[in-house]
């Protein structure tokens, strides 16, 4: 066990954690955040999504360590059910959900690719969602929230 | 008196505050025991604001009441409904939807009811939720639409005792109810009846709102969870954390039918955060402190394990399921008559359809936290049937009933019977040897290499032609694979944890020959084809006109364990049919849903058959297209249409797709699906099931197949277990709700997915894939850009 410090959703932890140990269990365990998720513990599916530095990465394989004082968001980092991010509003919106376990997928993935390219075509957010998985397959409304979202950006 | 308040309610549902408030009051099992008062005032931290319900038969464990009106509904002193289902929230929007259906029935706003959905201390047992059962079950005239209904008139004539005017003279807006010519002549529902008991039983006379005067049911009112969920503050099952809380992890047989010889515990001991192994028969677990460790003593677990029996062989399995002996028999339909019929028809058209064990997987892998205690149990899941839980779960804890109680929490979507049961067993044991609260989520590929997959099929079929090309027979002949199934209320041996503690499956019953089909005809598999006259006993319930007709299926062993996996065999069947109707239409020569509407009768299929065609512009002419090329890229239409399970929910499904005959690389352009499920309660939510059980359906028909070796499945991730994401670039897709105001309601959710298949037996598909009659399409490419 080491101590070491984190920054998520603009707040400082200092933890003692196993520095091996997958960020998302920190997340999840430490801080009791809620929004990311273990859906696969591979890298494959997106549940567990966060941002660093401006990138939509996999908290499940990625240690704790690796992310150091780096500013770390997740879902519950970009709004709230009171007064929600423009791209949780659009998946309001367009009711874009069935379940909803994969969401940190999807919206910590469009909103990194969109932050850094507001005008990212159809063939750019399709290939930034090919390794994010929805199994309710609420694709049409997934992919209709985010364009909703990317015309807001472009204004 | 027992109470119970509002804030109590909440309260209950709020895990953390209510283990500590039931740690405070130091609840025993003589608390359990003692009534009512005891499970309900225990989770009571401030006084009662409202609601006043005895659930006596709750604490005692025999159930909350279902007749009793007070068992569904509570008005509290302010006016505020709370109601309580057995059906629950998986994703598919019910939750909602109930809201909807107290509100319009009650004459409130929906901001004022609050649903209570499955806890065995709290709700009515209404078994699971599945099979598209839930509308049928509760917004009909039955269980809570029958409540909120009786409610409703039971307050009108309290107000027309209290207000000194009849009926007839009075109307209810907003919880108030007043005199219709003099509206300051009102009382409330909370001056009524608030904080007090009905003391009512169900009313069977009571009389539904009509939807013709709905207003808040058949609105697309959004889904109240989706501001919680897409901001994570939404709580799953997965985020249930209790206090003193430990992290377990199972430890599965590395091969199908292992036996544990031993495991050492020294392997293990010296381990940061361990705290125990724990073995029961060949079910092995770990504790630890915290998660990650948890995964680490697992890991490092030496466990000798005894050789398994060998599997059958994948690229041989369909031959080897049709030869495995015994079988259990049993005949669908059958009229006696097929083999003289098929020998004097003009033509006759043969095919075999084989379609491939399938599974949920879900992508969050189950999950649940358990809290054993001496005689008690308390445990949080996702499973869709918390009263039978209650009781399988006590037989894994050698509790009684009374002493378990299961509480829903939502998990990832399920789609049938997904890991959710075992892992709440698996939370149990564990929970259970050491005395603390345990959550265990399963690894990828612990819900993948174990969950009760989708049945496999094999399906032979045979029809015949008439002169005037009519169908004049069909003989449908099948075999597949089964082992465990929900585990209901008495087989936790029906999972994979509960048998490797000890429990076995419910016993498979050997039946040859088929005895003939009794009572009615039932389709609730979906066996028969659509085009079936269904005569049993000289009554016809099919929805189609042939009349000779045989279904015949036989039942087999499963090595792997099997269960209802969202259109649970339906989906197989319909596939078959479906694929022959095609293959008949093509080598005929004619259009696919003119030969479809000729063999069928029912109106409300063929209505929803025709609204689907009109839709999507469907331009008679023959399949396959005249001077169609055999090389290229060719354009393929399919349809296909079903009533599911013969009962609930008609719908239909084309699909317009362009396949690269030289790669097998298919593109599915544009789907149009269409269903009638009687009165809609919410058409956009309806929206969103349709669309995503289409998708969900082409990814199993393109993608999806368990596969195993010699000793072990080998489908344990998204890398060998294949599913569409999101990147995939997706048909135009339309929805045709056909509402029908008049009528009873049915169920959606399982519907489409039923029919999507479709695409890959387009004409193209099935003249280019090297093994069309068979899901998943062998050697497809999907075009993703």
């Amino acid at each position: 066990m080491s101590e070491i410090k984190l920054s998520v959703n603009g707040r400082s932890h200092t933890l003692d954690v196993d520095l091996t140990t997958p960020l998302l269990y920190v997340l999840n365990d430490e801080l009791e955040l809620r929004g990311p998720k273990f859906g696969c513990g591979l890298a494959q599916c997106g549940a567990c999504a966060v941002i660093v530095e401006g990138r939509a990465i996999r908290s499940c394989v990625t240690p704790v360590e690796n992310v150091g004082d780096k500013d770390i968001t997740t879902l519950e980092g970009l709004g709230t059910p009171e007064e929600p991010h423009p791209i949780q509003q659009a998946f309001i919106d367009e009711q874009a959900v069935q379940c909803g376990f994969c969401l940190s997928g999807v919206i910590m993935t469009a909103k990194a690719l969109l932050d850094e390219n507001p005008k990212a075509s159809d063939d750019q957010i399709r290939e930034a969602l090919s390794a994010v998985l929805c199994r309710c397959f609420t694709n049409v409304r997934m992919i209709r929230a985010i364009k909703r979202y990317a015309k807001g950006l472009a204004g | 008196m027992k109470q119970r308040s509002k804030l109590t309610v909440e309260e209950s549902i709020q895990t953390q505050d209510a283990l500590a408030a039931l740690k405070r009051i130091n609840f025993s099992r003589r608390d359990f025991l003692k009534g009512a008062g005891s499970l309900i005032v225990s989770f009571s931290v401030v006084g009662v604001s409202g609601v006043m319900t005895s659930r006596a038969e709750a604490a005692h464990g025999l159930g909350v009441p279902r007749d009793q009106l007070d068992s569904w509904i509570a008005i509290g002193a302010d006016g505020s409904v709370t109601a309580y289902t057995g059906k629950c929230e998986l994703g598919q929007g019910i939750y909602t939807a109930q809201v909807q259906l107290i509100a319009e029935e009650l004459g409130v706003e929906i901001h004022r009811v609050n649903l209570i959905q499955c806890d065995t201390a709290l709700t009515p047992d209404q078994g699971t939720t599945s099979g598209s059962l839930s509308h049928p079950t509760n917004f009909n005239s039955t269980n809570l639409a029958q409540a909120a209904a009786t409610a409703r008139e039971a307050l009108f004539r309290m107000a027309a005792e209290n207000l000194g005017v009849s009926l007839d003279k009075l109307e209810v807006i907003k919880g108030m109810i007043s005199v219709i010519s003099d509206s300051f002549k009102c009382v409330s529902y909370g001056e009524l009846v608030g904080g007090k008991q009905f003391n009512l039983l169900l009313d069977k006379t009571a009389v539904r709102i009509s939807p013709n005067d709905w207003h808040v049911l058949g609105k697309s009112v959004p889904r109240s969870e989706i501001p919680d969920l897409v901001t994570g503050r939404f709580e799953f099952v997965h985020n249930v954390r209790v206090p003193g809380m430990l992290h377990g992890k199972v430890v599965r047989p590395p091969t199908v039918g292992a036996k544990l010889n031993n495991v050492d515990e020294a392997s293990v001991r010296d381990l940061p955060g361990f705290v125990k192994v724990v073995v029961r028969k060949d079910f092995v677990g770990v504790v630890a402190e915290k998660p990650w460790q948890a995964i680490q003593v697992a890991n490092k677990l030496t466990c000798n394990w005894d050789p398994s029996v060998e599997l059958p062989k994948h690229n041989d399995f369909y031959e080897h399921l049709r030869h495995q002996k015994p079988t259990r028999d049993t005949f669908v339909v059958n009229s006696n008559d097929v083999p003289e019929t098929l020998a004097k028809a003009t033509r006759i058209i043969s095919a075999t359809y084989r379609h491939p064990y399938q599974m949920h997987g879900s992508i969050g892998s189950s999950c649940a936290v358990a809290d054993v205690q001496d005689n008690k149990a308390t445990i949080w899941s996702a499973t869709q049937a918390v009263n039978p839980l209650k009781k399988t779960a006590a037989m894994i804890l050698g509790l009684s009933p009374n002493e378990v109680r299961v509480i829903f929490k939502m998990g990832s979507g399920c789609y049938g019977v997904n890991g959710a049961d075992t892992v709440s067993y698996d939370a149990a044991l564990l929970s259970q040897a050491v005395g603390r609260p345990v959550r265990v989520q399963l690894s990828r590929k612990d819900e993948m290499a174990w969950e009760n997959y989708g049945y496999a099929f094999i399906i032979d079929q045979k029809m015949g032609i008439d002169e005037k090309g009519r169908i004049v027979a069909w003989d449908y002949e099948a075999w597949y694979p089964s082992l465990g199934a929900r585990p209901g209320r008495e087989h936790p041996g029906n999972v994979v944890t509960g048998f490797l503690a000890g429990f076995q499956p419910q016993a498979f019953v050997p039946r040859t020959p088929a005895p003939a089909p009794k009572g009615t005809f039932g389709n609730n598999r979906n066996s028969a084809p659509s085009y079936l006259a269904g005569c049993v006993n000289g009554h016809c319930g099919g929805t189609g006109r042939i009349e000779s007709e045989r279904v015949l299926a036989h039942n087999v062993e499963s090595r792997f364990f099997t269960g209802p996996l969202r259109s649970p065999s339906r989906l197989q069947n319909t596939f078959a049919h479906e694929g022959l109707m095609d293959e008949a239409a093509a080598q005929l020569g004619v259009d696919p849903v003119a030969f479809r509407l000729k063999h069928l009768s029912d109106p409300r299929l063929i209505a929803v058959v025709k609204a689907v065609a009109e839709k999507a512009n469907w331009e008679p002419r023959p399949i396959p297209r005249k001077g169609l090329s055999k090389q290229g890229v060719a354009t393929g239409r399919g349809f296909a249409c079903v009533l599911y399970k013969g009962s609930n929910g008609y719908c239909a499904l084309a699909a317009m797709v362009d396949v690269d005959q030289d790669t097998v690389t298919i593109v599915v352009n544009k789907l149009v699906s269409g269903i009638d499920c009687g009165p809609i309660s919410n058409p956009d939510g309806l929206r969103n099931q349709i669309e995503g059980g289409t998708l969900q359906g082409m990814s199993r028909a393109l993608l999806e197949e368990v596969t195993w070796d010699d000793e072990k499945v080998t489908s344990v991730d998204w890398r060998t277990y294949p599913s569409l994401m999101l990147g995939f670039e997706m048909p135009e897709m339309e929805t045709v709700l056909v509402n029908r105001p008049d009528v009873d309601s049915m169920g959606a959710g399982e519907s489409t997915i039923t029919l999507a298949a479709t695409p890959s037996s387009t004409p193209p598909v099935r003249a280019s894939a090297k093994c069309p009659s068979r899901q998943p399409v062998c050697e497809p490419h999907l075009e993703v850009q």
